[in-house]
């Protein structure tokens, strides 16, 4: 029997997985539920910087603040999902000479190491930068993993007694005496043939306190808990490329507009992105001319852009809120700050606590903070260790070695997984034998795929983020089948189907942002691998009417006979 | 001074060889112009005719789909007559390396998804693995090599309703390579009979695939038993078994495709056809409606290649012979008009498998098929197309993309070389 006070967290992205480990570590009992799979909301949709807080460093110094102290944290704790590339903030010839000064002076007031680089030198580190950009300042931004990240957050709550239900969707918040007392969830099926728990069964779920981390949907829950909460979803786009362009973050130079950074990440470039309000966070339009915005504003800075290729695009919804009556009309100007929205205070509804705005890069703080309010709130009294303990993968980098030797793998297939796995490299990478590679464009093998079943269940998606199969260049069109039968023999083949269908279209949906040149000719040769060869756009086995097989060519008068053909004609004489 | 030939054929996949050989037909001179290495690595080696049409489908006879293609299908443009023609130079082409030119009928033939798909010709490595045959059948997949799981194959093909029962075992290969060995390194294992403790890698394959028949009477490999040596390796491999052996056609890199492709240009040689290949076409020089030269891009220089006839066959998306930007489709070479919406979000269909427009994209031709621009002029009166640069058929979809190929490249083919000698 379990004595500690209970917690349920709802939201399976940075915020609540950060706040599911931390709480756990502090001995809480902790329920995490989410209605998709890790990631599923803002933290799967985003460009994956580290931020140096250069970026709010004129308009939004708190956040600045912020994020140069988390960013330290993060490396330390978060090894292998960052990776340090340095940035640059970029001014071109028609760039103000007085906004540049500007930064570099509240880089400075926050505390951001900067150098300021002349043309020549900020060339030299990224030759692809305009030959007319006019002097750049180095800050230290980096790149993050939000998928692994999330994960490992997932796996180190788990790892001291959490539980993280994923395809759980939070259909009502159980108001007991005014007070909230838990939720009720429903486990899915989702749209694909997930096997999670038992689909559609419902679950009420109780707890001391709840925490409502859904970011741009915090409303939809504070909707069920009879509060509001003002979330105002923002939607951005991101643009992939399918190569580096360049090394280091590479942002513009202006006080704010959009299409002004561009990200590297993994072997990819991000270009970011456009900041505008919507109504739901789950139904907005995804338009092709803020792809076009992307590219064409992005060129004045890295020429190169024009002409490359682009392997899709996706849309995510920043969580921003403002206190009532703020009244901000330019979402660009909401502060990305986070709050804490207790609904005893606000709304005399206690046993729930919102946590609303802030962004990736600080997620471990904000669950600090709100660890802390729920623990005084349920009498617990114990430190925060998230900023000390290494997450599970980033404990150990004496793995950074021989790679080759150690696992049969070719160099950068090893390099690549290690890198991925961090410290867990060793114990997934010898669980399977043979281990061959799956996804050749992300060099992703067989161990990975199988360890990240694990907490995937039949969800491809789910492996996706976890191991980057199918994130590459081809979009899945080699490997996306390969995946799904990795499903078995624990699932049975109608499964493995289904999931492969659902991974298909998955892919798809983004891949049609990029659709036109290189990527058009990749996408219809995965249109010809996958309708063609394997004619899943037909298969028998899938339609309702059943196939006359005897009307069919049964081989037999050719079968082994070399006279086949005169035999037939001759036959054909005598009927 | 520039080289010149009767008959220009630009491109090296199927079309291409199919037009130069209906060329070489008429007693023309030709001159086949490859770039590089053809899609045939990425295709499975089957050659479809066509599977489905219109919502008609698997068709047990392709012949009898036509009608409900629609119009400007280039099979409505060069009939029956085309696609039969197509096929004999085919036949005639490859010999008894494939099966099924004893019938019009189409065989139902397993893939490596798992899925079975309607086909006209088949390799012969294939044919005693149909799934419109009868007999039991024991699938064996390795588990180093993730492209063809056995076991779901075969309840795949269970799920579909084969009139026979149908097993699949992962077995691990008798040699152990990298973790990223394609394919081909395990068909040259098999060609080199290479050794492994339990003797060499073909014996040790057939006495593990022994152990597991239980009664089924044929053994079905993916595509990778051998690949200089491939009659021999299934042969010594169904002796030692007892049983017939055959082939599941794979994705790239395919060794049916590639094989395809060697015959196809063994019989270009036998046909006195020209070859010039690792170069590409960019650029012409036309007198008024006539095309007189064919520039290629040779590294430093320009290399006009001249003929009274040309067959562009430069292939489709995949092929690169049609390109495209954020707004634009176009046919690089000459410049053809290649219609298309103007959106190009209306280029694809959100569902995966949708009615995509790009799959239809190409050049339109008139009756004797020659590229027309958008009033419906041929744009050169002696420029035709074949294969996947022409517009209209929705190849994936009908499983028609060699059959389109074979059609309009004999079509093509035989219009040029009659043309050029009058």
């Amino acid at each position: 029997m379990s004595t500690s006070p209970s917690v349920l967290v709802i939201g399976g992205g940075s915020t609540g997985t950060g706040i599911a480990r931390d709480l756990a570590m502090r001995g809480l009992d902790v329920t995490l539920v989410e209605k998709g799979n890790l990631t599923h909301g803002t933290t799967g949709r985003m460009h994956g910087l580290l931020h140096s807080g250069g970026r709010y460093a004129v308009s939004d110094q708190a956040s600045a603040k912020e994020c140069i102290v988390e960013n330290r944290v993060l490396r330390r704790i978060a090894g292998h999902c960052v990776e340090m590339t340095g940035g640059l903030f970029v001014q071109r010839p028609e760039d103000s000479d007085e906004y540049f000064e500007k930064k570099l002076e509240g880089c400075r007031e926050c505390g951001i190491p900067v150098e300021v680089l002349s043309a020549e030198e900020a060339r030299e580190q990224e030759p692809y930068l305009a030959k007319d950009i006019k002097r750049a300042i180095r800050v230290p931004d980096g790149a993050i993993d939000p998928f692994r990240l999330c994960v490992a957050n997932a796996a180190s709550a788990v790892e001291h007694g959490a539980r993280i239900e994923t395809h759980s969707e939070v259909t009502d918040v159980l108001v007991e005496d005014g007070e909230v007392v838990g939720v009720e969830v429903t486990h899915k099926s989702g749209t694909g043939p997930y096997v999670h728990g038992n689909p559609g069964e419902v679950e009420e779920i109780r707890a001391d306190y709840v925490v409502n981390a859904t970011g741009a949907w915090a409303g939809q829950i504070g909707d069920l808990a009879g509060v509001d909460v003002e979330v105002r979803p923002s939607k951005g786009v991101m643009t992939i490329m399918n190569t580096r362009q360049v090394d280091t973050v590479v942002n513009r130079c202006r006080p704010k507009g959009d299409a002004d950074i561009i990200v590297p990440h993994e072997t990819t470039c991000i270009l970011g992105t456009t900041d505008e309000e919507v109504e739901d966070p789950e139904d907005y339009p995804e338009e092709g001319w803020e792809v076009d915005l992307m590219i064409d504003t992005l060129s004045e800075l890295v020429p190169m852009l024009k002409d490359a290729r682009t392997i899709r695009s996706f849309w995510g919804v920043r969580p921003l809120y403002e206190p009532p009556g703020t009244g901000t009309e330019d979402p660009t100007d909401i502060t990305r700050e986070f709050f804490l929205l207790d609904h005893a205070d606000r709304d005399d509804l206690p046993g729930m606590t919102s946590i609303v705005g802030g962004k990736l890069t600080t997620y471990r703080m904000m669950a600090e903070k709100i660890s802390d309010h729920v623990c005084e709130k349920v009498g617990v009294d114990a430190e925060c260790r998230t900023a000390d303990v290494p997450l599970p993968g980033s404990e150990d980098f004496s793995v950074l070695r021989d790679y080759m030797d150690d696992f049969g793998l070719r160099s950068p297939i090893g390099r690549r997984s290690v890198q991925r796995l961090g410290s867990r490299a060793d114990d997934v990478l010898t669980s399977v034998d043979p281990n061959p590679v799956v996804c050749e464009c992300e060099a992703v093998t067989r161990a990975e795929i199988q360890d990240s079943l694990d907490t995937a269940g039949t969800d491809l998606n789910s492996v996706r983020i976890q191991t980057r199969a199918s994130m590459g260049n081809c979009q899945g069109a080699i490997c996306c089948h390969r995946m799904a039968t990795e499903l078995a023999p624990e699932y049975d083949e109608d499964v493995v189907r289904a999931s492969l269908d659902d991974l298909y279209q998955e892919r798809w949906k983004g891949e049609r942002h990029g659709m036109w040149g290189e990527q058009l000719s990749q996408a219809a040769l995965k249109h010809m691998l996958h309708a063609t060869t394997m004619n899943r756009d037909s298969d028998p086995a899938a339609t309702e009417s059943g196939v006359d097989f005897a009307a069919f060519d049964d081989g037999a008068v050719a079968d082994g006979d070399r006279d086949a053909h005169a035999v037939s004609e001759v036959n054909d004489g005598d009927y | 001074m520039a080289i010149t030939d009767d008959v220009l054929v630009i491109g090296g996949g199927i079309a291409a060889c199919t037009a130069a050989l209906s060329a070489a037909e008429t007693g023309a001179q030709v001159r086949l112009l490859a770039h590089k290495k053809s899609t045939l690595r990425q295709a499975s080696g089957l050659v479809d005719v066509l599977g489905y049409a219109g919502d008609d489908g698997p068709l047990a006879n392709p012949y009898d789909g036509l009608d409900e293609l629609p119009e400007g299908h280039p099979y409505r443009i060069v009939g029956e007559d085309g696609i039969r023609d197509g096929l004999r130079l085919f036949d005639e082409a490859v010999g008894d390396a494939y099966r099924g030119g004893h019938t019009d009928d189409n065989a139902l033939v397993a893939t490596y998804g798992g899925t079975m798909k309607p086909t006209a010709r088949y390799p012969e490595s294939v044919a005693s693995g149909l799934v419109s045959a009868s007999g039991d059948m024991l699938l064996v997949g390795f588990e180093s090599l993730t492209d063809f799981d056995a076991p779901v194959a075969a309840d795949h093909l269970e799920a579909a309703g084969v009139p026979f029962s149908v097993r699949g075992v992962s077995l691990p290969f008798p040699k152990t390579f990298r973790a990223d060995a394609k394919l081909t390194r395990f068909a040259k294992a098999l060609d080199r009979d290479e050794s492994v403790e339990s003797g060499t890698v073909r014996s040790a394959l057939a006495d593990a695939v022994a152990d597991e028949l239980d009664g089924e009477t044929r053994v079905g490999f993916p595509a990778m038993l051998g690949d200089d040596h491939d009659t021999e390796v299934r042969d010594e491999l169904a002796d030692r078994l007892g049983v017939p052996v055959f082939e599941v056609p794979t994705g790239p890199p395919s060794l049916l495709g590639l094989k395809l492709e060697d015959m196809l240009f063994d019989a270009l040689d036998e046909a006195g056809v020209r070859i010039s290949s690792g170069n590409p076409a960019v650029d012409f020089e036309a007198d008024g409606d006539r095309i007189e030269t064919v520039l290629v891009d040779q590294k430093s220089r320009m290399t006009p290649y001249e003929a009274d006839q040309i067959v562009l066959a430069t292939g489709g998306l995949v092929g690169k012979g049609l390109d495209s930007d954020r707004a634009h489709v176009t046919e690089p070479v000459f410049g053809c008009h290649v219609p298309h919406p103007e959106d190009r979000y209306d280029w694809s269909e959100p569902e995966a498998f949708g009615d995509h427009e790009f799959a239809r994209f190409g050049v339109v031709p008139d009756d004797e098929l020659r590229p027309t621009d958008a009033d419906g002029e041929s744009h050169f009166e002696n420029l035709r197309a074949a294969g996947g640069v022409v517009g209209g058929a929705h190849v994936a979809r009908e499983k028609s993309a060699s059959g389109v190929s074979l059609a309009t490249g004999a079509v093509a083919g035989r219009l040029a070389g009659e043309d050029a000698t009058q």
